[in-house]
């Protein structure tokens, strides 16, 4: 089991958000958690990331066996945990190739591997970049600085393929992107996909899994997970609203 | 204490003057200036202009001042701090004079250059000289000034005639030895449309206790551009305090970047004044001081001409129990209407016994103008050093990656590549980042 969570209990600021939910992501899977506004989707991707100020009060979560509470975020990064960001940062003052290499590096460094200088770098940076269909221009910029909406989610994209992560949890990766932006993310995030690497897709929307096929959908709801099944449950839910499901698990 | 302190300089000055040929004008200049500044002394924190930075330590310091031209700072020292670019335009100051034969002025053919000394033995330098030194920087200003005024010997007279474009960056290479004082003096002058790239360096030598007083006065005609470049990476043991001030003619450009990260104690004064229409002026700069170290900057934009338009940006960066301080003025006379001015100043601090204190200030008695100015002090973002994190940073890497982001801002206007990068190298290092 790559990752399995059991009966969590986190929230921020002495808030529960999420109230007792529990699952299991095995390799070569990936799994669309979707779920109204307010209902702790992004707070299960922040928990996950390791977002200094979300507490887990219960429960737990435990990485290739590992328990990741006890992570820091960059530990969990290096460890193959990777969350694309709703609002990616900006960072002035350094360009996207910069922090590429350093992130890629401080990995090598962790794996015993070989770290690599700017003109290696560059050549691997090119190829991945053609995934998400970004410029060389892009990766001299500042890290997000000045990009629009669905350039900052190519540039998670590309930070995912240049990481490799076991497990990337994208969080509303989907959301305000125009349709050529949405091809282009769910592209890059088609070719990423593997048997040895999960993914966790968090949308509000069904229409990212038109492009991005997933093998479990999972409706959060109040923080729990109150309903699983396949990508046919996105699509009832698409037809029928939230309304309809929370109505539904009222009565079970 | 008082007595005592003025007692060294009137000696030193008495002596000093004594062995000078300069004409009766220079001469009488410097004994005005002698004479203001022992009626004044060293400014104290009761002055409003010094309110947080307290001179005592310099007040109270004994130097050695070089009668003659003497030092031990050899010439291989000197080329390690000369930039890639101005191997053949560099010139030279050892503990404070100008030093031509230490110098290389080959890429300069169109440049006048002249000590102050060579200045008067040519008539039309000497008049040029006459006329605006001390012109644009009053040795009334403070006993600072007045000091340096007093102690002019060999200072640099560049000149720039008409309409020349100077391809290579002049660089001012400034280095004092321990125990000294220097009072470097340079006078710029650039005639109508003439363009050129300065770079002002104070360097380290060794680590120890100096004190550094300088003016430079710049004198832009018409239709003229300079970008200047101040480098003040001083010992950290040493004291520094700079005048600079800048007068921008109708349609000129002076274009200034500050670099602060030397000195035990520092000030710069910095200058520009619109003498005529439609001028511009940019002065930035980024102060990153650190430990026990204490940095001044006092600047002064002046809008005296119609339609002229300054931008401003100062970054600061304050670590360990450093203090910095950033008083910036911008002045809009009445009859400067269409003045369109912006200033801002950021500050970091990055610990808790860290100090800066900032005051923009904004002085328009005229109602047609565009103004805007601003001031921030504050820490990291959480949320940017946990994006950082999310990559697999450590915490500490992403901390010191976002401050160098956060100084490049300022770095990166630097065209001059060596220098560029032997400063995102000096920031690195001092943040212990990598990239």
């Amino acid at each position: 089991m790559l990752l399995e969570i059991r009966n969590l209990h986190a929230g921020i600021d002495g808030r529960e958000i999420i109230k007792g939910l529990n699952l299991s992501v095995e390799k070569g899977q990936i799994h669309a958690i979707m779920g109204p506004n307010g209902s702790g989707k992004s707070t299960l991707a922040k928990v996950l990331a390791g977002h200094p100020n979300y507490e887990v009060t219960e429960g737990e979560i435990l990485y290739e066996g590992k328990n990741l509470l006890e992570m820091e975020p960059d530990e969990r990064a290096r460890e193959g945990i990777f969350m694309a960001f709703q609002y990616p940062v900006e960072i002035p003052g350094v360009s996207n190739s910069q922090f590429l290499r350093l992130a890629y590096n401080e990995k090598m460094k962790h794996l015993g591997r070989e770290e690599l200088d700017p003109i290696e770098f560059n050549e691997l940076l090119k190829e991945k970049a053609k995934l998400v269909q970004m410029t060389s221009d892009f990766l001299k910029r500042s890290v997000n600085e000045g990009f629009s909406g669905g350039e900052k989610k190519r540039n998670e994209i590309l930070q995912m393929a240049i990481l490799e992560p076991k497990l990337a949890i994208l969080d509303e990766t989907d959301s305000g992107l125009d349709i050529d932006a949405l091809r282009i993310v769910a592209e890059g995030v088609n070719k990423l996909r593997n048997s040895e690497n999960a993914i966790i897709l968090i949308t509000h929307y069904q229409r990212l899994l038109n492009y991005i096929q997933p093998d479990f959908v999972h409706i959060l709801a109040d923080g729990k997970i109150i309903k699983s099944g396949t990508k046919e449950l996105a699509i009832e839910l698409e037809e029928k609203g939230y309304d309809w499901i929370k109505a539904n698990s009222a009565h079970c | 204490m008082q007595v005592k302190r003025e007692t060294v300089y009137n000696e030193i000055f008495r002596i000093s003057a004594s062995q000078t040929n300069q004409p009766e004008w220079l001469k009488e200049l410097r004994t005005e200036a002698l004479s203001f500044f022992s009626e004044v002394g060293f400014p104290s924190v009761e002055d409003e202009e010094w309110k947080y930075t307290n001179v005592a330590p310099i007040a109270r310091e004994t130097f050695q001042y070089d009668f003659k031209v003497e030092s031990k700072i050899s010439e291989e020292t000197i080329s390690k701090f000369v930039l890639e670019e101005a191997k053949k335009s560099f010139l030279v100051f050892l503990n404070g004079r100008f030093r031509p034969e230490f110098s290389n002025a080959q890429s300069l053919a169109d440049v006048k250059i002249a000590s102050f000394t060579q200045a008067f033995n040519d008539p039309d330098l000497q008049k040029t000289l006459q006329q605006k030194l001390g012109s644009l920087v009053d040795y009334r200003k403070n006993g600072f000034t007045a000091l340096n005024t007093a102690f002019i010997e060999e200072g640099l007279f560049l000149f720039i005639p008409r309409d020349k474009i100077i391809e290579s960056p002049i660089q001012l290479v400034f280095l004092t030895e321990n125990e000294k004082i220097a009072f470097p003096r340079c006078l710029i002058v650039m005639e109508e449309g003439s363009e050129a790239t300065l770079i002002e360096s104070y360097n380290r030598n060794q680590e120890g206790k100096y004190f550094t007083n300088a003016v430079i006065e710049i004198s832009i005609a018409n239709e003229a551009k300079l970008k200047h470049y101040r480098v003040q990476r001083e010992s950290h043991n040493s004291f520094h305090v700079t005048t600079t001030c800048a007068e921008v003619q109708c349609g000129s450009v002076y274009d200034s970047t500050n670099i602060t990260l030397g000195a035990k104690l520092s000030r710069h004064d910095v200058i520009a004044i619109f003498k005529a229409e439609g001028g511009q002026a940019f002065v930035d700069g980024l102060y990153l001081v650190s430990g026990e170290q204490h940095s001044d900057t006092h600047s002064v934009i002046d809008h005296v001409f119609p339609n002229c338009l300054s931008r401003q940006n100062y970054k600061g960066i304050v670590d360990g129990k450093a203090r910095a301080v950033f008083n910036g003025k911008i002045f809009v006379r009445e009859n400067a209407h269409g003045t369109d001015a912006q200033q801002s100043n950021k500050n970091l601090l990055l610990s808790n016994e860290a100090r800066v204190d900032t005051k923009p200030q904004l002085e328009i008695f005229n109602d047609d103008v565009r103004c805007s100015h601003g001031a921030t002090v504050g820490q990291l973002e959480e949320e940017e050093i946990f994006y950082l994190m999310s990559r697999g940073l450590h915490h500490s890497l992403a901390e010191n990656l976002l401050t160098y982001g956060f100084a490049e801002e300022i770095v990166n206007k630097i065209e001059v590549d060596s220098l560029k990068s032997q400063l995102d190298e000096a920031l690195l290092n001092r943040l212990k980042a990598k990239l």
